[in-house]
């Protein structure tokens, strides 16, 4: 007797190690950036809901970082890269892919107003098109480096 | 001498109020600088505005900034600019992340004496930084192929990471990866077995 449902097994299994697969390769997961310094007015926009953003915070894809005029952020991501804001900010983190094996992937962000310091980190070592910060009509490759943006 | 002022008055408004959007219009006026590294080099950056030819940044204090027409101005900056400007933004950078090569003892799963003092600088200085976390790379040396290296240098970071665990480590604070031999630290030809290689890296962040 049969039971059909074994058909399936090498299929399940194939699914199953493709998804682990999957999960490796984006092993930086939903954490892939903490905010490390935070003093005075710092706020995450985040599915459409405003969070405070104390040190401690993970920063996650399409988070918007926002510093009143008091305030100013730092986050320190996953490949070693590093941004931090100065007052009356707005940063929004636009896309964060990074595969810790190969040092693939793309780290997008752009500053809509405010200042701006970045160090970069491995993405931008391993590829000079993997970051970028964009403004609102400038796009920066970064190629290994520290830089500071402002946009007012 | 009333009648001329008025005369004059008729067209400046409108041109008061053209000049007043074309001003509007360039209000996010858009600046970027590159900065000489900690360690005294200098990187580059490409600066290219609506699609336009890029403008190369690669000495330390080049500054592109928007100009009113659709270019990208170039020029340089300097230390008291950057800071006077950039001074928050610079203060509020998280502190550099920090690497710790670890060796094991030769067939087994003990630290060498060197490296066992680099755990514990490790964790002192985990200790000082703001939620701290850390990334453990594996590494393998040039002998065996290349997906076998990949899964060798993942399992030498998972044991770091159980080891520090042991120590108080919080797990979630820990991401591993395998390098396989793609980033040697001494140069070697393929094939050669070189200890040196064979390591995990630690850094904290």
């Amino acid at each position: 007797m049969r039971i059909p449902g074994f058909r399936f097994l090498p299929a399940v299994l194939a699914m199953a190690l493709a998804m682990l697969v999957a999960a490796a390769a984006s092993a930086a997961g939903p954490g892939f950036g903490m905010v490390k310094t935070s003093t005075g007015d710092v706020r995450i926009e985040r599915n459409g809901k405003v969070l405070p953003a104390p040190v401690g915070t993970r920063v996650e894809a399409s988070d918007v970082v926002r510093t009143g005029k008091d305030g100013a952020a730092g986050i320190s991501f996953v490949d070693q890269s590093r941004l931090s804001l100065g007052p009356n900010s707005v940063l929004a983190i636009d896309r964060f892919e990074f595969d810790p094996t190969t040092h693939a992937g793309a780290f997008d962000s752009t500053l809509r107003k405010g200042t701006l310091s970045a160090i970069s980190g491995k993405l931008a070592h391993a590829s000079p098109k993997a970051m970028t910060v964009r403004t609102r009509s400038t796009i920066l490759a970064v190629r290994g480096t520290e830089f500071v943006v402002s946009v007012r | 001498m009333g009648t001329h002022r008025t005369i004059v008055r008729g067209p400046a408004i409108p041109l008061a109020i053209a000049l007043a959007v074309l001003l509007g219009a360039c209000a996010s006026r858009e600046t970027v600088v590159l900065l000489p590294k900690a360690d005294g080099s200098t990187g580059a950056i490409g600066a290219s505005r609506d699609g336009g030819a890029e403008v190369v940044l690669d000495s330390p204090y080049a500054q592109a900034r928007t100009g009113l027409g659709g270019g990208l101005r170039h020029g340089t900056s300097n230390a008291d600019a950057v800071h006077k400007r950039f001074g928050a933004a610079l203060a509020a950078a998280p502190p550099a992340p920090k690497g710790y090569t670890l060796y094991f003892l030769v067939g087994g799963d003990e630290f060498s004496p060197e490296s066992s003092a680099a755990v514990t600088q490790l964790l002192e200085d985990m200790g000082k930084r703001p939620e701290p976390e850390v990334s453990v790379i594996g590494h393998t040396d040039g002998t065996g192929n290349a997906a076998d290296n990949d899964v060798l240098s993942l399992q030498r970071a998972e044991r770091v990471k159980q080891m520090l665990v042991e120590r108080g480590v919080p797990a979630d604070r820990i991401d591993v990866a395998g390098r396989g031999w793609r980033e040697p630290l001494v140069e070697a030809a393929p094939g050669v077995d070189e200890p040196r290689n064979r390591r995990v890296e630690v850094s904290v962040r």
